[in-house]
């Protein structure tokens, strides 16, 4: 199918998705659901991941400055705005994008092969409002946090390896993070993970919702599902940043 | 009742269901069935509005679903029941909160009505006890009568079954189709059950539609296959030695 059909089907399946829902009570519930099963067992993924990097970008900032005449606290300003500008809602959401979507992809994908959607579209069920708006509203709601935590376990691991090393001492990395602090980047890092949840969960659910075939063609959904979710953060990430900051 | 009239379907160009026109009656096991390939399941989708035919009308007690609009189609499916191929239970639902889910998407009742009529319909399909179960702990025989029971649970006035037995022991098959039939009868629904299962044609053909290459080949009741003339239904229905034993004692 053409790029530009392909993308006339996606805006048709957001409007289905953006329908009134048959009962908003059993909305709040799926959401709730969907908060627990996409966000909450991501938490120690993000965690883990979110520690080991801002203690690496630590550690290579630390190398690059050996020997120089800057100083040692630069090391935690460095750690800062790469973990709260690009690591966290960047590299954690295109992280997500393999995790969350290739899960939504191939859920989605499974109902569609065992007529489960088909099952929900004869009881008169909007299916695509049912399936997916609570997906892309629990992702938009727990990603920012998400997103939030990662920035703050990753500043932790870089003052945790800067200390440990003895590259810089605990005092030099927090005046370091406190230094020419400007809250609009924390807002822009959040801005930015808003609309890479909405891409990971709508790209991801309409690659599994519109999956034909068996099996093979579940796996293949979700590998695309993870290849246009990561492409389309990246360019958005690029349109972003030139909008907000440029 | 629902009348179908000289429908056409085609895919990129190649015609599937070919001029079919039939009538599916009220209270009796209506039966459509065919070689694999032969548009059995397009012509199930094009009734429930899944398919949109190219031409032809489709008439509800009525009313036309090919020139509904899609919330006049919505409505009308609240009347039809749905039994899939494989089931089509939700993974991630229990035995009892799939049965329920018809009632808790559209139903005013309360909690313990709903719970109430779960477990009457689960009761009618002969499952007791398995509330709980998920549809990966059930049998393939157990997951059909939970689809009837969901399928049966809003008491629809069109029920819908694409190769209830396939996949079944024939014991099971016979259970199946003759829960099928009781339920047809009881709730004066219009059955219409999609198979190609012999077995199935002999115990509760009441109103048999043939087709062969999306052609309306043939029409009768399973008394009328053992005499019918036509050469197509004769070599589909008695393709195995048994059959044409059995036609052959008959007759």
């Amino acid at each position: 199918m053409g790029l530009i059909a392909s993308f006339g089907k996606y805006l048709l399946f957001i409007a289905e998705v953006f329908r009134k829902p048959e009962r908003r009570s059993i909305m709040y519930k799926l959401v709730i659901k969907e908060v627990f099963e996409l966000g909450l067992k991501s938490v120690l993924f993000v965690v883990f991941v979110s520690l080991f990097v801002g203690a690496v970008v630590t550690l290579q900032t630390a190398a690059n400055m050996e020997g120089s005449w800057m100083p040692r606290y630069l090391i935690g300003f460095a750690t800062r705005d790469a973990v709260i500008l690009e690591f966290s809602p960047t590299i954690i959401s295109l992280l997500l994008a393999g995790k969350i979507g290739s899960n939504i992809a191939s859920s989605l994908g499974t109902m569609r092969v065992t007529e489960q959607i088909d099952a929900l579209e004869v009881m008169g069920v909007n299916s695509e409002t049912y399936l997916v708006r609570p997906k892309i509203f629990a992702l938009m709601f727990f990603n920012p946090l998400l997103i939030s935590l990662s920035m703050f376990v990753g500043v932790i691991g870089g003052w945790a390896a800067g200390v440990l090393t003895g590259e810089c001492t605990s005092s030099e990395f927090i005046e370091g993070i406190q230094y020419d602090f400007i809250p609009f980047k924390a807002v822009y890092a959040l801005i930015k993970t808003l609309i890479f949840a909405f891409i990971i969960a709508s790209v991801s659910s309409f690659h599994g919702f519109h999956t034909q075939g068996g099996a093979l063609e579940v796996g293949q959904s979700s590998t695309r599902a993870v290849v246009y979710s990561s492409v389309l953060i990246i360019v958005a990430n690029y349109i972003l940043t030139h909008l907000l900051l440029g | 009742m629902i009348e179908v009239r000289n429908i056409v379907k085609s895919f990129s160009e190649k015609i599937i269901l070919n001029d079919i026109s039939f009538d599916f009656f009220q209270g009796k096991t209506n039966l459509v069935i065919g070689q694999s390939g032969s548009g059995k399941t397009v012509l199930l989708k094009c009734l429930l509005g899944l398919h949109a035919p190219d031409s032809g009308s489709i008439s509800f007690n009525g009313s036309d679903i090919v020139v509904l609009s899609n919330k006049e189609l919505k409505s009308l499916r609240k009347q039809v029941g749905m039994v899939f191929q494989g089931g089509a239970l939700f993974d991630s639902m229990n035995v009892e909160q799939n049965v329920l889910f018809p009632l808790e998407m559209f139903s005013d009742m309360s909690r313990e009505e709903m719970l109430e009529r779960v477990n009457f319909c689960l009761k009618r399909v002969n499952l007791e006890n398995v509330n709980q179960l998920f549809p990966s702990e059930i049998s393939g025989g157990m997951k059909k009568r939970v689809a009837i029971a969901r399928a049966i649970v809003f008491n629809p006035k069109y029920l819908f079954c694409d190769e209830p037995n396939s996949g079944l022991d024939p014991y099971t098959a016979i259970l199946i189709d003759n829960l099928l039939q009781e339920l047809t009868h009881e709730y004066g629904m219009t059955t219409v059950i999609n198979t190609h299962d012999m077995n199935s044609v002999m115990e509760i053909g009441e109103n048999i539609l043939f087709i062969k290459d999306g052609r309306n080949t043939w029409e009768g009741t399973s008394q009328d296959i053992l005499t019918a003339s036509n050469q197509d239904l004769q070599n589909f229905v008695f393709s195995s030695e048994l059959f044409k034993t059995i036609k052959a004692k008959s007759i």
